[in-house]
């Protein structure tokens, strides 16, 4: 029998090989903890409902990020974790679909207009802030948590505590994000862009950019992950950012309804319960559910 | 419509800065490519050795981790850049250099082994052989691959928007993320700005091929 590989092909994959696991080496394993909330028995909706639609076919497709901490994550077991995705078990479980019969997506910042316009998925729960533009293509329900930006530097960073800080200085953001939008054109920095906020962190580590700018609650996740190399340059946060889980344009109806559900879960206490198995495994108050935007 | 119109400023910036990353890596993709290839035919084993593994190894690695290497992984090792577009420019040059090498080799091994002897006969070195008597007429017989790399190289130029260059394609993200309303519209936007660039090399390549071509 002929051999597969040539000798020298062998050499070639073997060497490649090495390379690949070296680079992989430094992934992430993510906080691991979730819930089971109790999914509801037989829910019945008015005919001809979003809700009865997903109800009845029993599963869900809901698009979340997949590389922020605390928030929607995936590690190297395949499954989601975080806040975002405990919002979209809660969610799936009062229309009767138990969390394994979720189908999740990858939605980064830039298709999750896109999937939702095409129908590739039902919700997304994906530290998506609320604002005017997005509304005319999508609907919002929420606000179901409302962070605010801040400045990640290195641990042993000390020119760099508030935001004015970054005046003409490189500061790595994700391209076309709402926080790479704030530093350039109320601070002045100098946008270093990256398609992920997790590949800004390299950049941070070598010293090519002075910080990394999003969300608190995202950096905050990082910062868990690393506390040896990263720190936030300050606990205060300088815009509001509330997030909203993002649905067809128009389905008012399902818009509504989600809206009920998150007050029925700040009042259950299983919003609270959310927030302590991810993101309060890193900021300690847990946060009251913000006053819901009903449009 | 209205967000290409409005961001036809920022389309420009991206359209430039993509029409430089193309230039200079094209540039030096085809000089350091050239010398591979005259490595790769050259007496001494080490070279030839030495291009071939380069060849061998840039040409099937996927380019996302040529731009890894250059962005993120030299840093590490201690070199740095101020911009990253020095890193861009480094994986660009250096990917397309490997395919550059091997068209400029199947254009040496197209001249009549004839054209070499005869050189040789009347006392020509190696290097006199090469650059006055194959080189020449090996790089007109490859007009037509060359610039296939060429329009290659200019559309994986967009990887860069992925390691932190702002080039046409980086702009088209951050243009499609500030206006969820017209996302089609502004990647329709990008693609035409990358045809200005490539059809014309395109056209640019058929005439320089009439101009140089040589009857065999």
């Amino acid at each position: 029998m002929k051999a597969f590989f040539t000798r020298r092909q062998s050499l070639l994959v073997a060497a490649s090989a090495a390379l690949a696991l070296s680079l992989s080496a430094c992934g992430g394993s993510g906080t691991g903890t979730t819930s089971n909330p109790t999914v509801a028995e037989k829910p019945s909706f008015a005919a001809g409902s979003t809700m009865a639609k997903l109800s009845s076919a029993g599963t869900i497709k809901i698009g979340t990020k997949y590389d922020q901490p605390l928030f929607g994550q995936v590690g190297l077991d395949g499954k989601p974790v975080g806040f975002d995705v405990e919002m979209g078990k809660l969610i799936a479980a009062k229309l009767g679909i138990p969390a394994d019969k979720i189908e999740w997506s990858e939605t980064v910042s830039a298709n999750r207009e896109p999937f939702i316009e095409q129908g590739k998925v039902d919700l997304v729960i994906a530290t998506y802030t609320i604002n005017d533009k997005r509304k005319q293509v999508v609907s919002f329900a929420g606000p179901y948590y409302e962070a605010g930006q801040a400045l990640m530097v290195n641990k042993d960073n000390t020119s760099i505590t508030k935001p004015e800080d970054v005046k003409g200085k490189k500061v790595c953001s994700v391209t076309g994000s709402t926080p790479a939008a704030t530093i350039v054109e109320k601070y002045q920095a100098e946008l270093v862009p990256a398609a992920t906020y997790s590949a800004c962190l390299e950049p941070l580590r070598n010293k090519q950019v002075e910080a990394v700018t999003t969300d608190n609650v995202i950096l905050a996740g990082f910062v868990d992950k690393e506390p040896d190399a990263f720190k936030l340059a300050s606990d205060e946060t300088f815009t509001k950012e509330p997030y909203g889980i993002g649905l067809k344009k128009d389905d008012t109806e399902f818009r509504n309804w989600i809206n009920d559900q998150l007050e029925s879960f700040a009042k259950d206490g299983s919003y609270k319960k959310a927030w302590e198995a991810t993101a309060g495994s890193v900021i300690k108050t847990a946060p009251d559910l913000p006053a819901i935007v009903r449009y | 419509m209205d967000a290409v119109i409005e961001s036809l400023p920022l389309y420009w910036n991206g359209f430039l800065r993509t029409l430089f990353l193309s230039a200079v890596s094209g540039v030096i993709a085809l000089l350091l490519g050239t010398l591979l290839a005259a490595a790769r035919v050259s007496p001494v084993a080490a070279l030839r050795g030495f291009s071939m593994t380069y060849v061998e190894i840039l040409r099937n690695t996927p380019l996302t981790i040529a731009f890894f290497f250059a962005a993120i992984v030299l840093p590490r090792i201690g070199v740095k850049f101020e911009q990253f577009e020095v890193a861009a420019i480094i994986a660009l040059s250096a990917y397309t250099a490997a395919f550059i090498a091997e068209a400029v080799r199947s254009g040496v091994n197209s001249v009549p082994v004839g054209q070499a002897e005869a050189a040789r006969s009347i006392g020509m070195k190696f290097s006199q052989v090469l650059s006055l008597i194959i080189l020449p007429q090996a790089l007109r017989t490859v007009i037509p691959p060359l610039i296939n790399i060429l329009i290659a190289l200019v559309k994986n130029s967009s990887v860069a928007g992925a390691f932190f260059v702002l080039e046409l394609f980086g702009y088209g993200r951050q243009l499609a993320n500030a206006n969820g309303d017209q996302v089609m519209a502004v990647l329709l936007g990008v693609a035409f700005f990358y045809l200005l660039i490539t059809v014309p090399l395109g056209i640019l390549a058929s005439t320089v091929e009439r101009k140089v071509a040589i009857a065999r």
